[in-house]
């Protein structure tokens, strides 16, 4: 795909826009007066209108610019924000969503439905009973003043077709206003000095007027006046009336736009634009894929500069081994995205669940900056959801039993992620009742997962929690606890190559660690030979590695176990795994590997070393072979296999115990 | 799969394997390379064995011959790898294809091809699209895409003993 569909790059810049919009006005919840927010809100409700309108989204546009103009009301302080216009927006916002998404069904019917409530929100917020309609106002016409700005036109902007739009609306008489006509020698030929006078006669609302200016109203002198003040009973302030420069307040008072009004703060986007590239993901795949062909080119080369090349091309050989590390390592950091994105969008689904539930809930989060590879990050929101909702529904308490239990009322989540060496953990806290162990250990036997009398240490109850088929919650919500997701939660995670911890205190909360690698494009690998093949253990599960004697070997035939600090190992001979049919190394070797409390020894011939290699994905023909991960190209131009260790200990687990877990 | 044009003509390679002439179609072939190191895959199907670094991207490497039931052979210096692309479940995959030899681009004719026989041949019908005679050889147009999603879908069972 190509990054130059206009249309699909404002779909993406819209959703983000609205991510933007929908931060802010989830923190206005809690600082109803802070303007930074109102501001914030307002410049990205303003950009979508702007940008739709460009990209011929009208509706989207039409719809965005009457929440723009309420919101406006808040900015210039005619009326206080409210929680209830705040809960208006959001929901106007996810009416945005789709509109921008293009799946809106209905849309009319649902925006004019948000735009009452918007309205109504609007009139309480202003201590005023609900303004008439705009549309009940109508009387015989308006009485229309604008003014463009002065490079207008070279925007784009037409006045000839503004003023056939309103003509569209009725008849009308257009006097042009030349009082601001600077001399002859001070005229630049292509800018606007003209304003305009439009009598309309019309029965169109007041908002169809504004309508006509809708794409450049935010720079102009506009004022809407009815035509016929005594029509109707004349919502509006008396200055309404007046002419021009005076901005009318109520239904028209949306579009007003006094001359004194500050421009929209627009060139901070504008800046932030020009800092950064929009590149598809897949770019930097195959950029990806180069440097490590490069890396792999490199190493031949240093290879001839050392056995047959003279000084010079050995020089040039390092300065280019040198520069493709460092490209690499640049590359690696290209791909890295701060936390806050992922962890921004929880933010809502605690905002839904708190509402669902009837609980009090904050979600407090730390670390943001965090940065971690995008692809983990993508992989990381459904795990992280399940958990979240695991934590509102079941860990946290309703408020009259936390106030019960001495807690305050409001139960807090708290998600946080900082990086330790290679990699990232997140940690997911609430302060609600804590795992309930006792009913762990009950749901486990009666699900047969352990034995009625098995001793367990804490740590393997609670991870319990992960087992296929478990839950919990004696009552199933629609949020949780049909037990599913937390063993996909796990799968998802140990498909990342992490692990994942609980720790829970009986009344105090509980605590979810998650334990990521910070990219799964690189791994420290141990690099192992099998035969003849060459095979990477991925590091991080390795424990050690020990001598198989001969002796040993022998003895070990029938029962393939090691005694190492006096517990049993079961280990496997890699070579009958992978059927080599090639004699044992004379100096076996065993690399012990470690997935959560499970132990497996590998028997490998030789360990060759350390390596630091790119994962490729196998290709789907060989998607179904059980025992590798996927593949790595090494120094000589040659492929070796990595090591699925999750698949490897489950193998070498004693059958019954398999037939028990599956 | 690309199908005949409107002439009746369909531009293939044609290669060598195991006594007979095969043919792809021209449009699938992306690469053709001598025999390089391979990677056997423990516990893979048989008919895609190994994989090989194609260019920084690691190919499974196919060997029709056990598809068609033929007895495997030493490799020779006319041994070559064709790396076709072909659209798997919507999803376009690189495979490498080992031939005994690379003969040439050639154009056939509907005219000449024929379905496979019921009777009287020893490969499994739905491997083969269709045969076609050409110059007193007959020419064997494999199925490849019927060939490999087969392969995909019989996986699932972990085949490692």
């Amino acid at each position: 795909m190509s990054a130059t569909d206009p249309i699909a790059a404002f779909r993406i810049e819209g959703g983000e826009l609205l991510d933007e919009v929908e931060q802010a006005l989830l923190d206005m919840g809690h600082r109803l007066d802070d303007m930074d927010l109102v501001n914030a809100v307002f410049r990205g409700l303003h950009t979508l209108k702007g940008s739709g309108a460009m990209f011929g989204f009208d509706a989207l546009a039409q719809f965005t610019h009457h929440c723009e103009s309420a919101f406006d009301k808040v900015r210039k302080g005619v009326v206080p924000a409210t929680s209830q216009l705040v809960a208006v927006i959001l929901s106007a916002q996810d009416h945005m969503r789709a509109l921008l998404d293009g799946r809106a069904t209905g849309g009319e019917a649902a925006g004019d439905e948000i735009l009452a409530a918007l309205e109504a929100a609007i009139a309480e917020a202003a201590g005023a009973p609900p303004a008439a309609p705009a549309a009940k106002v109508a009387g015989q016409g308006w009485h229309v003043v604008f003014r463009l700005p002065a490079d207008c036109m070279a925007n784009g902007t037409n006045p000839l077709m503004l003023l056939d739009e309103l003509r569209d609306l009725g008849p009308c008489r257009i006097v042009a206003l030349t009082d601001r006509l600077p001399t002859l020698e001070e005229l630049t030929p292509t800018h606007c000095h003209i304003g305009w006078d439009v009598t309309v006669e019309t029965d169109e609302p007041a908002s169809a007027v504004e309508d006509v200016f809708i794409f450049v109203m935010d720079d102009m002198e506009l004022a809407i006046t009815p035509l016929a003040v005594d029509a109707t009973e004349a919502p509006a302030d008396p200055a309404a009336t007046a002419p021009v420069a005076a901005p009318a307040t109520a239904p028209a008072a949306a579009a007003a736009a006094t001359p004194a009004a500050p421009p929209p703060p627009a060139p901070p986007a504008a800046a932030k634009a020009a800092e950064h590239v929009r590149v598809p993901a897949e770019r930097l795949d195959e950029l990806m894929d180069r440097v490590g062909e490069l890396v792999i080119a490199q190493s031949r080369l240093s290879q001839i500069a050392h056995q047959d090349g003279g000084l010079a091309l050995r020089s040039v050989s390092e300065e280019i081994e040198r520069l493709a590390g460092e490209l690499r390592d640049t590359m690696m950091v290209l791909r890295m995205m701060p936390v806050a994105s992922l962890f921004g969008r929880f933010r809502r689904l605690v905002h839904d669940l708190a509402r669902d539930t009837g609980k009090a809930i904050d979600l407090v989060t730390t670390g943001e900056s965090t940065e971690v590879d995008k692809t983990v990050i993508e992989r990381l929101f459904d795990p992280l959801v399940h958990i979240i909702r695991n934590s509102c529904d079941h860990g946290l308490e309703k408020a009259e039993d936390r106030v019960a239990a001495g807690k305050s009322a409001t139960g807090t989540v708290h998600l946080s992620a900082h990086q330790a060496g290679g990699e990232v953990l997140i940690t997911i806290r609430d302060d609600g009742r804590g795992i309930d162990r006792a009913r762990v250990r009950a749901k486990a036997e009666a699900n047969g997962l352990i034995q009625p009398d098995q001793l367990l240490a804490d740590q393997e109850l609670l991870q319990l929690i992960f087992a296929p088929g478990f839950s919990t919650a004696a009552q199933v919500t629609n949020l949780s606890g049909r037990g599913v997701g937390m063993d996909v939660v796990k799968r998802t995670i140990e498909s990342l190559r992490g692990t994942i911890e609980v720790a829970s205190i009986d009344g105090g909360g509980s605590t979810i660690t998650l334990r990521i690698p910070l990219t799964l494009a690189i791994i420290d690998g141990l690099l192992v030979r099998v035969g003849s093949g060459d095979y990477v253990i991925p590091l991080s599960a390795v424990e050690e590695c020990l001598e198989l004697s001969g002796e040993e070997d022998l003895r070990s035939q029938g029962r393939s176990l090691i005694t190492l600090r006096d517990r049993l190992v079961p280990f496997l001979r890699l070579r009958d795994v992978f059927a080599t049919g090639t004699p044992a190394d004379p100096h076996q070797k065993i690399v012990v590997v470690a997935t959560g409390n499970d132990r497996v020894g590998l028997v490998v011939d030789q360990i060759i070393g350390n390596h630091q290699t790119v994962i490729k994905s196998m290709s789907p023909l060989h998607r179904h072979v059980g025992s590798f991960t996927g593949a790595t190209i090494l120094g000589d131009g040659s492929v070796a296999l990595i090591l699925d260790i999750a698949q490897l200990v489950a193998l070498a687990q004693p059958r019954e115990e398999r037939l028990r877990a599956a | 799969m690309t199908a005949w044009t409107d002439d009746g003509e369909l531009e293939v390679l044609t290669f060598g394997l195991g006594g007979e002439t095969f043919a792809l179609e021209a449009v699938l072939v992306r690469e053709i390379l001598d025999l390089m190191p391979e990677t056997q895959v423990p516990g893979a199907d048989r008919l895609a064995a190994s994989v090989i670094n194609f260019r920084g991207r690691i190919i499974p490497l196919a060997d029709l011959r056990i598809a068609f039931g033929m007895t495997p052979q030493e490799d020779t210096t006319d041994s070559r790898i064709v790396v076709i692309e072909l659209v798997l479940d919507d999803e376009p995959v690189l495979i490498g294809l080992k031939t005994d030899r690379v003969n040439e681009v050639a154009t056939l004719l509907r005219d000449a091809a024929e379905a496979p026989p019921a009777i009287g041949m020893r490969w499994p019908r739905d491997h083969i699209r269709c045969l076609v005679r050409q110059g007193g050889d007959l020419i064997v147009l494999p199925d490849l895409p019927a060939l490999f999603t087969t392969l995909i879908a019989r996986g699932g069972e972990p085949t490692i003993h």
